[in-house]
């Protein structure tokens, strides 16, 4: 129902709001008093409501983020839940201001569909998860199997891609939710599941006997995940963009929640500008010179994010890999803040 | 000269107070402002669409489409290049289908469990009682879902898939059955059923004008439906039996070749003709309590049995009541179909509005084709039903 009520919200927007999706993204916001934020219906680790209704996640987290930049408080998020086939048209729509929701970035998503991702804030593959009692322990032997998988996604079409690279046969059933797709897979439905290898890990823990079920080595995809906003409003690009790079520059220069007092002593130049004790850098973004303080103060950098979240610490243990900064062999690469 | 100007009838009014003029002047305007209202909004909405920088137009129907649908009735697959064109196709063709079967099948149960419902054993009125009331009190939705883990949960696993002669097999991904592979001379069979249809059409013809003619009744039926079950034995005994079975065998995860029927598919199936036949026997019970008891007085005074008097006297009257909500219900069935989207099964709304919306971004062209196609099917399916209930009404001499 909800995807009905968002295409005709488009629709409507689209033909009788003249341009009320441009620009002022960043005045609206400030305006209504709170970032509107598409999230995910339920992703441990990325984007779901923990047992006391407060969302959590690293891609939650980002949301808090440029709600600390804009409000000094990280609360004033309104999480929006979209499932994956809704989440564009919600964005399109001016339904959320800012879509984090483990979305991948790709050409005809970056150009056709009026929208901009801002950068990667988890790189990511898919892969596939089957039972252990089959006795598989590659994708390459999956031929013939039926494979669970949700609509509207990069997955959809990749999974397509593999078994016709691969010349091998399968069978597709597709949900229109993760909590479908998973529920149908841990009925019997299908021998494989298949999503990005963060949301195997994750989706894995929803199952009845977790540990009857293993995760295959190989990864078929590219999956570079990150926030996307409309096309057409630069100033709310860079902020978006900026905020993310803000919390990696963070963890590269080593300012953390903890240390972050003494860091604003600080006599080394980079980390001056980062926290706004030099220059106007927050300025050039429409907000405060501390707007760094505020992201870490309240949310933390990119790794102390990704640690509660998703790594060592979480249920989930996934490890760096290539999330780790540029500089510890990983792929997190910040531009310089001068 | 006023004498003649009276002869003429009415006195003429200028133009603006003809309340004739009048009409046709306000219905242009309110046209125009309709055309214009549309146009506007069509011109605004590819404008904005423009400046969005979002897709517009109908090019995506030629794109391939680069994913896979498990369950078709026609080809498509990413392997042989199919579009999003193909990919409406499928899903138009599974909705048609599941509505096709659920309306016949909904229909055949909602007449029963109707009539059931007025039978004279207490018990089995009170039991179709128990099921209209329990099933048209509950939403469909919750229905579907219950369908759909009753049909796949309680069954074991293809490696232990129950089988029935070792050809059927039933195990959480469906029914696989063996599927015919008609040989070169299958065809003759088929004539030959045709043949006997259209005797069979022929004999009811001429048994109706024999009873009219003399009252003397003659089993047209009974020998039609011989014939057309001798007849194509007969033309495929002398074709040489030129039909094979391809036999579905075990591989590693699933059974492969034989016929498939989805569990998706018999959970909307089932859903849909449970929740609309139990709509549809309270129209008949409404239509059926419609006609006067004295009508069926009258029958059994002449000699009709209760089934003659059932089948001959109280249903066609009957039917005039029934038909009109029962179009509604058909309407409502279609439209339910798609609740699809829950359980996976592959439908237009599933697959287009679904994953070709997304793939594409093009949410306002492929909604509005959506919206159109259950429109035309709607308005077909009423078309239909409004020449058959034309047929039915009471003609009045």
């Amino acid at each position: 129902m909800k995807k009905t009520i968002v295409s005709i919200a488009l629709g409507a927007a689209a033909m009788f709001a003249a341009s009320a999706v441009s620009a002022q993204t960043l005045n609206n916001v400030k305006n209504k008093g709170q970032l509107t934020c598409g999230s995910n219906t339920g992703l441990a680790g990325f984007g779901a409501p923990d047992d006391k209704g407060v969302w959590k996640g690293l891609d939650v987290d980002v949301c808090r983020a440029i709600a600390a930049a804009i409000f000094n408080d990280a609360t004033k998020v309104k999480f929006v839940p979209l499932s994956s086939k809704d989440r564009f048209t919600a964005l399109q729509s001016g339904e959320v201001d800012v879509l984090v929701r483990n979305s991948t970035w790709t050409m005809s998503r970056d150009t056709s569909l009026g929208l901009n991702f801002t950068g990667v804030n988890y790189y990511d593959g898919q892969g596939f998860m089957v039972r252990k009692k089959l006795g598989v322990s590659s994708a390459l032997e999956l031929n013939g199997a039926s494979v669970c998988t949700q609509q509207g996604t990069t997955t959809e079409l990749n999974l397509a891609d593999f078994f016709r690279a691969n010349k091998l046969k399968y069978e597709v059933v597709a949900f229109a939710t993760s909590d479908e797709t998973i529920k149908a897979y841990d009925a019997g439905r299908c021998d494989a599941f298949t999503t990005d290898a963060s949301g195997l890990y994750a989706e894995r823990l929803k199952l009845t006997n977790p540990n009857d079920h293993i995760i295959l080595p190989e990864i078929i995809s590219k999956e570079p995940l990150g926030p996307v906003v409309r096309h057409g409003d630069d100033q709310w690009f860079d902020l978006v963009k900026w905020t993310l790079y803000a919390m990696v520059n963070a963890e590269e220069l080593g300012v953390t929640q903890a240390n972050l007092d003494q860091m604003l002593k600080s006599d080394n130049p980079e980390i001056k500008r980062l926290l706004g004790t030099e220059g106007k850098f927050g300025e050039m973004l429409g907000l405060s010179n501390d707007w760094v303080v505020r992201i870490v103060k309240q949310v933390g950098n990119y790794g102390e994010s990704f640690e509660r979240n998703v790594g060592e610490s979480s249920p989930l243990k996934i490890k760096r890999g290539l999330n780790a900064l540029w500089s510890k062999g990983g792929l997190q690469y910040a531009p310089p803040i001068r | 000269m006023t004498t003649e100007a009276a002869d003429k009838g009415a006195p003429r009014v200028s133009p603006l107070y003809d309340p004739k003029v009048r009409g046709i002047a306000y219905q242009v305007v309110l046209a125009l402002i309709i055309l214009f209202v549309v146009y506007e909004a069509t011109t605004n909405a590819i404008e904005n669409l423009r400046a969005a920088k979002i897709a517009s137009g109908f090019g995506f129907w030629s794109v391939e489409a680069g994913f896979d649908i498990n369950q078709k009735l026609i080809p498509f697959s990413s392997t042989g290049g199919s579009t999003y064109g193909d990919a409406f196709l499928v899903g138009l063709l599974n909705t048609l289908l599941v509505a096709f079967i659920g309306i016949i099948l909904a229909t055949i149960l909602g007449f029963v469990i109707g009539i059931a419902r007025l039978s004279n054993n207490w018990i089995i009125a009170k039991l179709s009682m128990v099921y209209v009331e329990v099933i048209r009190n509950t939403p469909l939705l919750l229905q579907l879902l219950f369908w759909y883990n009753a049909v796949l949960k309680p069954l074991p696993d293809p490696r232990n898939s129950l089988s029935l002669f070792g050809a059927i097999f039933l195990n959480n991904r469906g029914v696989v059955m063996p599927s015919p592979v008609p040989g070169p001379n299958f065809d003759w069979t088929w004539i030959a059923s045709l043949v006997a249809i259209a005797i069979w059409i022929g004999l009811s013809y001429f048994a109706r004008k024999q009873q009219a003619a003399t009252g003397k009744r003659f089993p047209a039926n009974l020998i039609g439906f011989g014939l057309f079950i001798i007849l194509p034995l007969i033309a495929y005994w002398a074709a040489g039996s030129p039909l094979s079975f391809e036999y579905p065998k075990q591989s590693r995860f699933n059974l492969t070749g034989g016929m498939q029927i989805y569990p998706e598919f018999v959970a909307l199936l089932v859903g849909l003709t449970i929740y609309t036949a139990g709509f549809i026997a309270e129209n008949v019970r409404a239509g059926i309590l419609a006609v006067s008891k004295g009508q069926s007085e009258a029958a059994h005074a002449l000699g009709l049995s209760n089934g003659q008097t059932l089948r001959l006297i109280v249903v066609p009257q009957a039917m005039r009541v029934i038909i009109p909500p029962l179009t509604s219900q058909y309407l409502n069935l279609t439209k339910n179909s798609s609740l699809a989207v829950a359980i996976g099964y592959p439908d237009l709304v599933q697959v287009f509005t679904g994953t070709v919306l997304n793939q594409t971004g093009q949410a306002v062209e492929v909604i509005a084709i959506t919206m159109l196609v259950y429109l035309t099917i709607s308005l077909t399916t009423s078309f239909f039903m409004n020449i058959y209930n034309s047929r039915m009404a009471l003609v009045e001499r």
